[in-house]
């Protein structure tokens, strides 16, 4: 491997320059079937484990005389996500070859789409951490193929480099991607590692919103491809300095590394620049465990890619029915649907940030849909819920479900449960154990509202601690603190203390 | 016009198809190829800007396929005619090569 | 020679209903003729040693008082571009030696459905990529009516099997000609059909957007049967047309009645140059003119000014299709692999296998095809060649508002020798001119035969081309002039060529 680059301070890169973005995102549809087969997607959670090589039909290996159809579903999808993405939909576009020779691609060609794109000219609106509003013009998203896996084997590493041979598994060969691709994003400043980041995360939002892809990202089910490059900055008023030489770093599969390699590449490429270097134009890799990028295959042919029309489909051409019929079943934007929520939860800026940077809005608004208040909905899950997540190294999204959220604050409303008692219900539910009830019944949790019980208690801690009694009666009220933690402490803590507290008065009231 | 095939390009052309060619190839090709160039060259001559092009014989469009899961082929049926195979996968050579 | 393997598709299948031949017999007349004459022939790569299975299937179910397809128990050679999952496939090229297809192509599918009995797979130029079959990888066919020349290409095993009275049905595909020339040369019958009228799945494809399956047999009339059994919609092959076709077999017992050529109006094309066709075809070719029009036919000529960039289109989309469909013939899943000595990268193996697995000819297209989509090159060549199409196209439009075919020799000349132009891959294109343009356009084409040339006594055939979607109209053409012309002989063209003894090589 190569030694680890010079990075520049990051407030010094942009002093001395400004970064230049670009992305391309690839969006796995999660539809039935591939984009160009009948066998199962992969990428739908359906058939997501399945063994290798067994989602094959003839096309995806490219055995010889098979053909590719077009998944009608996977149209539908792509002309949702071309409008929402603002963009216009062509009246015809068409599938074109795209040829270059590599193991994991059946074919040795990639039906993409090439010089007509299913939808092209559109922007999406960024919001960043602090509630700042940014347009990411988006130039074209086009219907694509996934290319299989390959799993490289007898090197130290895992990877690629010092490999002795590698295993292919065609699953993943025509799983129908989107590939929506930026423009040239000027002026992003200091902020671009956390564009980088909104902008996943919107496109993430969006297509999760329109339920056509499972839009995992640690399963890559959204890859993003973020390009950088650095011009010199010049003086207010002066003509902006030519593009520099840009990068383009494949792959990153989380929202935090998108922004880490970007701030990486910019740190890196600046320090080059500012050592008198030059930038090559290349492809780099982006390695998690290091936050580093290190450069890819080295481009030897994959420039000419001698594309074509795809002889074997025709082109696409919807009409202006079905793009409206779409166009109608859009989702709310996520920006709006935020402003949205936040005024109806009535939360403050820091409560709906909590909400939004643990990615919890769904969450949110289903638990309060099954009943909860939109304050208890809140505090559960920026609370106990992303506490334990995070002691289990897992998002909290998704660790619970809505409902039991829900069903667990009602428990406490109606007191059966305390709020201590329902964090042991919380860890019962994520355990496994079933619903809050079923928990609560399990482990024998509930709250003891029997007042003969409670009262039997209060007697034994009284007749241990006799001169309790003449303190109470005598005005000094918070003597009867010690009480109520013995009795709390026999009845194990599933005692309602207030009601331990009512019970003490009355009773020195006698 | 002048014929633009050298021995250079019908090298990197092999190159870019995947076929090792060896001198004598390279040098039969490329007198092949340029006699042939000089014939289909012609073609330009009425293809004019206000021609459009023919991708598909018959004009036809929106040819679309029911979203719905068809017979698969078996693992064995996969990997019958692999050259290699290990663990249930096809088995090829290492991608790079050492000075990579 | 058994009686039973001169009998056509339609008189074999009126026996096999009536009972009076049983598949088993056909079919072991035909193994027998193949064990006979195919040592000389060649014109097959494989033979199926399920065949007598598949033909005792069809004999049970009709003794059972199955419902039969008309020609259920009919032998069928099948050209081995088209995968079959009984017996290997590959395409004429070593690099497919062995290959088990696990799926059969739809048009195999068809004919098992209808129970046509696979008698095995024919030669062909290596994937298809010729006009003479002595590119195949496994050797060269032989015409029969002359084992030292050439049976066309690409399709010369199924042309020369059903010369040969080896099987009466084949299966070919044309994708500038490799089924009408063979059948030009063979003194036999062949279609292409209209674009999208055959499924193409499980064709190897040569040139997707050119490629056809058709069939190729001794008469129009088992054209037409074949053609009823394995055209039509198939949702596998997007292409595929969604026509409800006429049956073509009533199309062409129709034309045999003869009347449709009254007021029949028969294009000339003005420009195909008369000097570029050997005498006898030529002769052959207004000899069947004069018998049309003494018929009722109208001859008249029209003007195609853009055929003659035909040749050149098809010699740019066609290596630009096949080198990207042949891309996937790499070592990595099927096929042949060869590993350079040393520590050879995956792109070292794919070159030496694709080096020794391809051919020369087959070498020559992708290099060539890979230069005219590359970029800086691609607008000059690939584009050009597509607008050329569309030239092509208006040249039929204009022409068919005209005529109700057009009709041209089907090739510039009869069987040459084989080896005799191996050498000029240029002269070896030329001999497409008159068959390239119906796949330009996707118009439907058929060859039948008009006679024999008179310098060397070889078969010639005429072609008739109808608009898109008018194949019906080729086959009431094709069947009128066939009886016509077989009346003015008293017998079948193929009567007259040498009986094969078999042996001889
Ligand atoms: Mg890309
Ligand atoms: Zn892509």
């Amino acid at each position: 491997m190569a030694a680890a680059a010079k990075l520049m301070d990051f407030d010094k890169a942009l002093e001395l320059f400004e970064p230049v973005l670009g992305f391309e995102v690839h969006v796995e549809l999660n539809t039935n079937t591939k984009m160009f087969s009948d066998a199962p997607n992969p990428a739908n959670e359906k058939y997501h484990a399945a063994e290798p090589n067994t989602l094959i039909a003839p096309v995806d290996l490219g055995l010889p005389g098979a053909m590719p159809t077009v998944n009608e579903t996977a149209i539908r999808s792509s002309i949702s996500l071309g409008l929402a993405l603002n963009c216009s939909i062509a009246e015809s576009s068409r599938f074109a070859r795209k040829n270059y020779f590599y193991p994991d691609l059946g074919k040795n060609y990639q039906i993409s789409q090439y010089d007509e794109p299913i939808a092209y000219d559109g922007s999406v609106v960024v919001e960043l951490e602090d509630g700042t509003l940014v347009t990411i013009p988006i130039e074209r998203a086009h219907m694509e193929e996934d290319a299989g896996k390959l799993t490289h084997m007898g090197g130290a590493t895992g990877r690629i480099q010092g490999a002795e041979y590698s295993l292919v598994d065609y699953n993943r060969a025509g799983v129908p991607l989107v590939e929506i691709v930026t423009n040239i994003i000027y002026g992003a400043g200091h902020r671009a590692p956390e564009i980088a980041k909104a902008y996943v995360a919107t496109i993430r939002d969006i297509v999760r919103s329109l339920g056509i892809s499972e839009a995992r990202l640690e399963r890559g089910n959204l890859r993003c491809d973020a390009n950088v490059s650095l011009r010199p900055r010049v003086a207010e008023g002066e003509e902006p300095a030519l593009l520099g030489t840009r990068t383009e770093t494949k792959n990153v599969n989380s929202m935090r590394s998108v922004e880490r390699a970007v701030r990486h590449e910019i740190q890196r490429q600046a320090q080059i620049l500012a050592d008198g270097g030059t930038i090559i134009q290349e492809t780099r890799h982006w390695h998690e465990d290091t936050g580093t990028t290190s450069p890819g295959r080295p481009k030897s042919d994959a420039d000419d890619y001698r594309y074509f029309p795809e002889p074997d489909l025709l082109p696409v051409q919807p009409t202006s029915a079905l793009i409206e019929e779409l166009r109608a079943e859009l989702p709310e934007q996520p920006v709006a649907r935020r402003r949205r929520l936040k005024a109806e939860w009535s939360f403050t800026d820091l409560e709906f940030q909590d909400v939004r940077n643990g990615n919890l809005i769904d969450e949110v608004e289903a638990t309060i849909a099954a009943g909860a208040t939109p304050a208890a909905a809140r505090k559960w899950w920026t609370g106990e819920i992303s506490r334990l997540a995070n002691s289990q190294d897992k998002d909290a999204a998704g660790l619970i479900a809505p409902e039991n959220v829900a069903a667990l604050q009602k428990l406490i409303d109606e007191g059966t449960l305390t709020d201590k008692l329902a964090r042991q219900v919380l860890e019962g539910v994520i355990a496994g154990e079933g619903t809050p009830q079923e928990v609560v019944d399990g482990r024998g949790l509930a709250v003891v509202s029997d007042d003969g019980a409670l009262i039997a208690a209060i007697d034994d801690a009284l007749a241990a601690q006799p001169d309790v009694m003449a303190k109470i009666k005598d005005g000094k009220v918070q003597a009867a603190g010690a009480v109520i933690g013995a009795v709390m402490k026999a009845m194990k803590g599933q005692a309602d203390a207030a009601r331990v507290r009512e019970l003490i008065l009355e009773r020195a009231a006698q | 016009m002048v014929s633009e095939i050298t021995p250079e390009l019908v090298r990197h052309l092999g190159v870019l198809a995947r076929i090792q060619l060896n001198d004598d190839e390279v040098t039969r090709l490329t007198g092949q190829l340029d006699a042939i160039v000089d014939n289909i060259a012609k073609v330009s001559e009425v293809a004019t800007s206000d021609v459009a092009a023919t991708s598909h014989p018959i004009p036809l469009a929106n040819v679309f396929r029911a979203d719905v899961v068809g017979e698969t082929l078996t693992h064995e049926q996969v990997l019958q005619n692999a050259p290699d195979a290990a663990d249930g996968r096809f088995r090829v050579t290492a991608i790079l090569g050492e000075e990579q | 020679m058994s009686d039973l393997i001169r009998l056509t598709a339609a008189e074999l299948a009126d026996k096999l209903t009536a009972g009076e031949v049983s598949s088993r017999e056909a079919t072991q007349a035909h193994l027998d003729r193949i064990a006979a004459v195919d040592s000389d022939v060649h014109a097959f790569l494989h033979v199926n040693d399920g065949a007598l299975a598949a033909a005792d299937a069809v004999d049970s179910a009709r003794a059972a008082g199955e419902k039969l397809h008309p020609l259920a128990g009919v032998p069928l050679a099948i050209k081995d571009v088209l995968v079959t999952t009984d017996q290997p496939t590959t395409s004429g090229s070593k690099i497919l030696e062995g290959y088990m297809s696990p799926y059969d192509a739809t048009v195999v599918a068809r004919a098992r459905a209808a129970g046509l009995v696979p008698l095995g797979k024919t030669n062909m130029d290596e994937f298809a990529m010729g006009s003479s079959t002595e590119h195949s990888a496994y050797g060269p066919t032989r015409n029969p009516w002359d084992l030292d020349r050439i049976p066309g290409g690409s399709g010369g095993g199924s042309a020369a099997a059903v010369a040969a009275f080896e099987a009466p049905l084949a299966l070919g595909s044309d994708t500038g000609g490799s089924i009408r020339q063979p059948a030009h040369v063979t003194g036999t019958v062949g279609i292409k059909p209209t674009y999208g009228g055959v499924s193409r799945y499980g064709a190897i494809a040569l040139a997707s957007s050119l490629d056809q399956v058709g069939p190729v047999t001794r008469t129009v009339l088992d054209s037409g049967l074949l053609h009823d059994i394995i055209g039509g919609h198939d949702p596998k092959d997007s292409t595929s047309l969604t026509d409800a076709w006429p049956s073509f077999a009533d199309a062409a017992r129709e034309g045999a009645r003869g009347d449709v050529l009254k007021g029949l109006k028969v294009g000339v094309i003005k420009e195909l140059p008369d000097s570029g066709f050997q005498p006898g075809v030529a002769a052959s070719f207004r000899a069947s003119l004069d018998l049309l029009e003494a018929n009722g036919a109208e001859i008249v000529e029209i003007s195609t000014p853009h055929f003659e960039y035909g040749v050149a289109a098809y010699y740019l989309i066609l290596p630009a299709e096949a080198s990207s469909n042949l891309a996937k013939f790499d070592s990595v899943r099927f096929g042949l692999r060869v590993t350079p000595d040393g520590n050879p990268t995956v792109e070292d193996v794919m070159s030496a296998t694709r080096e020794a697995g391809f051919g020369d000819e087959v070498k020559r297209r992708i290099i060539l095809g890979t230069y005219a989509l590359s970029a800086g090159y691609y607008d000059e060549y690939y584009g050009s060649a597509q607008k050329v199409r569309t030239l092509i196209q208006k040249d039929f439009d204009d022409a068919f508002a005209q005529v109700d075919v057009i009709a041209t020799p089907s090739a510039p000349t009869t069987a040459f020798k084989i080896g005799e132009k191996i050498d000029d891959p240029l002269q070896m294109y030329l001999n497409d001119v008159t068959t390239i343009p119906a796949n330009l356009a996707g118009v439907p084409g058929i060859s039948i035969p008009s006679g024999l040339a008179e310098e060397d006594g070889m078969p010639v055939g005429i072609q008739f081309l109808a608009p898109a979607h008018e194949d019906a109209r080729l086959y009431r053409v094709g069947a009128a002039l066939e009886t016509a012309l077989v009346d003015s002989w008293g017998a079948p063209l193929l009567t007259r060529a040498p009986q094969l003894a078999g042996g001889t090589r």
